[in-house]
């Protein structure tokens, strides 16, 4: 650090030894494909977890093979237990809330694409960057170990609202070093999140080639800066909340749990403390992360769209204003996860309004897809499909917002599998559709290779029928009042409705079982797939001016300077109907 | 549709030179300067959360008093006269070209004066625990003390850091003088001064509140 | 294959709203004075969010239909009137969507969170633990008895760890596993929480509320028809969670006379 040259931006040296290329590289694109790889890894055992619960709801009785292997008390003899049930629900969230849907939208692509996309050499901290990584990585390791511990995993679901959470072994199997690991993991994941956040914020600012105003950068780069201030904010809160919980876990003290509780026939020696406390720091930090998960594939999903139009946005002013004030709004609206927590009813009506205001941005995010749509010139593949199909998903799962973000209405539909299906669709199949699309049109980038468009689209077809198949009725349920976190359904009225979740089970074993095409397609792709040039989709951005896979300085030592805004299509250029950011031709003004 | 900015080889050029020259930062020192905001921002926003939870937890019924040790006193004057040996540190170490700091023997002495009253504060927050523990006022006592040991441990872990950042520059200074990025050498400076910032608020929160 | 997707997209659309067009997933019977409140607000919701629904996925189909796989070359339009005429439509039609719904949705809420229980109505406490409901009636005397956590026992059916031998409050309580109500009578229900987070969650009295362990709510309904109702918990509590439940029993106000004397005996 101390000894660099007076270069405009820090030069490395090239990276030597297999350790320092793939292990503990400094290099911004390696630790992308990491979080990547982790999301994917993350991902696929979520998914796995899923289906467990889903074939658990309707085939209470199913011996599952090999279940037994993970857990003997949680699935004697394959069979599994209610609080096993739970268990999986807890990591199933854990996993694809915080290792999937903050990694593979934000990190994974925000790292390897942002500095290229800004024509930096690498982020700003490059040290921080690898321990970002690794850090991550560690708190993975300490969640999966919940699995194997006596203990076995939490019961309390991903909020792990307090006292449950806290109280220790009283409150029920794995809550006592099954939560703890989920304490630590989280704790460790907040303190990556902060150094990686850190990283893209000052690597935007501060790094930026010549003549790469801000308003130059591409929409996906807009996205990933303002995630990062998000999650800035929100894992700065999230941390103390952590390490409040330990120590109420561990060290004796009540800052989550009240006098006078009585757990497993024992008196619980605590006092004062306040179990709403959780809940409001939770979802202080709960709230955006929905946005952390969501503004990303937005930004993707804009880029790839234009690309796959030939014509820019119409604003792309308006894009980014919107994910801003998406961004300030999601501050001030997390009591709406606690409208029947206790708290005053007043407040209700205080977080209900900017709850509905969100509506108006986020409205205008789509009207602006969809006018930017109108006299396109369409090109389809599978990234354009999984764009457009996130478009879908994102009207689908935000109009069920409309109910929720109702006092009165969350009164009947709070915690009903309405909710389930609003947050799956919008926070997780609409952020996933951005993560594939992302997928096919950076992966010629990434590796040299284009993906298999066939499997690609085979892929999106299953994927986009199935998941509405899946969460379509769960909103239908959550209308007859089926209640969320259930392992069965012993209630009479529910009896008529088991068809249905037979349905959504076996939707969810085709829809699950085609993200192996997508997998087979990762891995096949990479290593025989079709080469391709340099820039395959024509698209003007900074990372296109670059070899595929880009050198380790990815601009091989030349400083770029930018001398357009960053979707010139639609133009007569000397490459065809678009100019790159980085070519000096003029581009006549008008038409 | 946008117009070309003119970027001209000339201007590039002159901006190149002018960083050889150490005159204008180059954008790693502007990103660590960024960088050391935003980590601010970031610990003042976790603190905002701590202060938040005690709001909260002030209100229930187990609320009680706590004194403070009075060494905290002379912990928060260490602190403080820490912030103000580095300024004089600051001054005496002459800038050179480049952006970089040039060691001098006075600047140095300074230097480890700040080290030194950085490292009596942690030991004397130290001394305040043991006070404490000694009158049977543990980390799980009361809410109170609950607040006073997070709040104090958490922030002695940042003055740790930076600390460190001291060692580090004293190393670079004593070994290899004449290397050191001046930026490195301000941001240890902002970052000191808001750890003493920190402090008083905590201080001011501890005794109004707990 | 945009042509395809478009058809596809306009069917998931249409088969989306048939089965809530043809009211296939009815709520259940309401049967609180509040509840039709709720049913409102939730029926011109749905209609809004309906109509937004389809409306959206139509046009994206439509588009999709008519602007993907051109010839390459073909002229490049622009939308008329551009972002502007988007941006005030989403700021008028949708601003006063959110106005329209916040400001009619309160009606509801205030219901049954702003009006305080009637002097004459019913107070009974319930206690959630893990993983049961357990239901107080203040007995002849119209006063609870302190509930000493200390003395809870389970063993001797002691739920609410009342001491009957100190406080005559708690001699005449009565402690029932079925929360029984008269009906057409406000009950002015007490959440106490034993041990962790629960919800009281009644489908039919279209009432849900939490049990915060350490902080006493309360909320008041009436229910207007006789019968027995689930009361379910809402709050993740643990391992029997999906089977913690008890039973809401409505009765005319003569039958509950008679249940609570024969309760008391």
């Amino acid at each position: 650090m101390a000894e660099t040259s007076a270069e405009p931006a820090h030069v490395h040296a090239p990276p030597e030894g297999f350790i320092r290329k793939h292990v503990f590289s400094l290099d911004h694109k390696v630790i992308g494909k990491q979080y990547y790889a982790l999301a994917l890894l993350a991902v696929f055992t979520g998914m796995i977890l899923s289906w467990l619960m889903r074939i658990h709801l309707v085939w209470p009785n199913a011996k599952i093979p090999g279940l037994e292997l993970l857990s003997k008390v949680g699935a004697p003899g394959g069979v599994m237990t209610p609080e096993y049930y739970l268990s999986l629900l807890t990591m199933h969230g854990t996993l694809m809330v915080f290792f999937v849907l903050t990694n593979a939208p934000f990190a994974a692509f925000g790292n390897y694409f942002l500095p290229i996309q800004i024509g930096a050499e690498d982020m700003a901290f490059p040290r921080f960057n690898m321990m970002s990584f690794w850090t991550t990585f560690a708190a993975w390791v300490v969640l999966m170990l919940a699995f194997v511990i006596p203990d076995g995993p939490p019961i309390a679901g991903w909020t792990e609202y307090t006292p449950l959470s806290a109280i220790g072994k009283d409150a029920g199997p794995g809550m006592e070093w099954g939560a703890s690991c989920w304490g630590i993991s989280i704790a460790l994941f907040c303190v990556a999140s902060l150094l990686s956040s850190l990283n893209f914020i000052a690597t935007t600012l501060d790094l930026r080639a010549r003549g790469m105003t801000l308003m130059r950068m591409p929409l996906c780069t807009w996205a990933w800066f303002i995630t990062s201030c998000i999650a800035l904010l929100a894992f700065a809160v999230l941390l103390p909340a952590c390490i409040l919980l330990m120590l109420d876990r561990h060290a004796g003290t009540s800052f989550f749990i009240p006098a006078g509780i009585v757990a497993s026939d024992r008196l619980q020696p605590h006092s004062g403390g306040s179990p709403l406390l959780w809940q409001h720091l939770f979802w202080f930090f709960g709230h955006p992360e929905v946005y952390i998960a969501i503004l990303p594939s937005m930004g993707i999903v804009s880029h790839i769209l234009i690309n796959s139009m030939r014509k820019p946005l119409l604003s792309a002013k308006v894009v980014i204003y919107s994910m801003m004030s998406i961004g300030f709004l999601s501050y001030m609206v997390w009591g709406h996860h606690m409208f029947l927590s206790g708290m005053n009813p007043m407040s209700a009506l205080a977080f209900s309004f900017p709850t509905l205001t969100i509506t108006i941005p986020a409205t205008i995010l789509t009207l602006i897809w969809l006018g930017s749509l109108y006299g396109a010139n369409l090109q389809i593949n599978s990234a354009s499909l999984f764009a457009i199909g996130f478009i879908s998903m994102f009207v689908s799962g935000g109009v069920s917002g409309f109910f929720l973000a109702q006092p009165s209405i969350d009164i009947y539909l709070h915690a009903t599998y309405f909710v389930v299906g609003h947050f799956h669709m919008v926070m997780g199949v609409a952020s996933l559709f951005g993560v594939f699309a992302g997928t096919y049109f950076w992966f010629p980038k990434m590796t040299g290779r284009y993906m298999s468009e066939g499997l690609g689209k085979l892929h999106f077809w299953i994927t986009f029928i199935g998941a509405y198949c899946i969460f379509m009725p769960f909103h239908y349920l959550g209308l007859i009042g089926n209640v969320r976190r259930y392992q069965s359904f012993v209630d009479d009225f529910m009896a008529p409705y088991i068809p249905l979740h037979k349905f959504i089970t076996i939707a969810a074993l085709i829809t699950g079982g085609a993200q192996f095409i997508f997998l087979f397609n990762l891995i096949y792709s990479r290593f025989w797939g079709k080469p391709a040039p340099q820039n395959p989709w024509n698209a003007t951005s900074l990372e296109w001016s670059i070899p595929s896979p880009p050198p380790w300085n990815n601009f091989g030592g030349r400083h770029p300077v930018v001398y357009h805004d960053p979707y010139q299509y639609g133009v007569k250029g000397g490459a065809g109907d678009f100019v790159m950011q980085d070519s000096p031709e003029v581009i006549a003004s008008g038409d | 549709m946008a117009s070309t900015t003119g970027v001209t080889a000339q201007a590039e050029k002159l901006r190149q030179a002018a960083m050889r020259a150490g005159v204008a930062p180059t954008g790693a020192d502007r990103a660590s300067r960024s960088g050391i905001w935003v980590a601010m921002f970031a610990i003042t926003m976790s603190f905002m959360a701590f202060t938040s939870a005690l709001f909260v937890r002030e209100g229930s019924l187990d609320w009680g008093h706590l004194v403070l040790p009075s060494i905290v006193y002379w912990n928060t004057l260490a602190l403080l006269a820490s912030s103000g040996t580095f300024e004089l540190a600051r001054r005496r170490l002459e800038l050179v070209g480049g952006g970089r700091v040039q060691s001098g023997e006075p600047g140095i002495i300074w230097l480890v004066a700040t080290l030194a009253l950085g490292i009596a504060f942690c030991v004397g927050q130290y001394s305040a625990w043991q006070n404490l523990r000694a009158q049977g006022i543990y980390l799980a006592t009361n809410p109170n003390s609950s607040f006073f040991y997070v709040l104090t441990f958490i922030h002695v872990l940042h003055v740790v850091g930076g600390i460190s950042a001291f060692l580090y520059l004293l190393s670079r200074l004593a070994l290899r003088p004449g290397v050191l990025r001046r930026s490195f050498f301000e941001n240890t400076a902002i970052y000191w001064h808001f750890m003493g910032v920190l402090w008083l608020y905590l201080l001011l929160l501890c005794r109004t509140r707990l | 294959m945009g042509k395809i997707l478009a058809v596809v997209i306009v069917i998931i659309g249409l088969a989306s709203a048939y089965p809530i067009l043809k009211n296939q997933y009815p709520l259940p019977e309401d049967i609180s004075t509040h509840g039709h409140l709720i049913d409102d607000q939730l029926n011109d919701t749905m209609m809004e969010a309906g109509i937004s629904f389809v409306g959206a996925q139509l046009v994206l189909a439509y588009f999709l239909w008519t602007f993907s796989g051109r010839k390459p070359g073909s002229p490049l339009k622009d939308f008329p009137g551009g972002a502007k005429v988007l941006v005030i439509f989403a700021f008028v039609i949708v601003g006063t969507e959110v106005i329209a719904l916040g400001a009619f949705g309160q009606k509801a809420w205030a219901s049954v969170y702003f009006t305080p229980a009637k002097a004459d109505s019913l107070q009974i406490q319930a206690q959630a633990e893990q993983f049961a409901f357990y239901f107080r009636y203040a007995g002849p005397d119209g006063k609870f008895g302190m509930i000493h956590p200390e003395k809870i026992d389970e063993g001797n059916q002691n739920y609410f760890g009342l001491d009957p031998e100190n406080d005559v409050a708690a001699r005449d309580d009565i402690v029932s596993g079925e929360l029984v109500v008269p009906m057409s009578k406000e009950i002015h229900l007490m959440l106490h929480g034993k041990d962790v987070g629960h919800s009281f969650y009644v489908r039919e009295l279209r009432i849900q509320q939490d049990f915060v362990p350490g902080l006493d709510l309360s909320v008041h309904f009436t229910a207007t028809k006789v019968g027995k109702y689930e009361i379910v918990c809402t709050q993740l509590c643990g391992l029997g969670h999906y089977n913690m439940k008890a039973y809401l029993n409505v009765m005319s106000q003569v039958d509950f006379d008679a249940w609570l004397k024969q309760q008391s005996q």
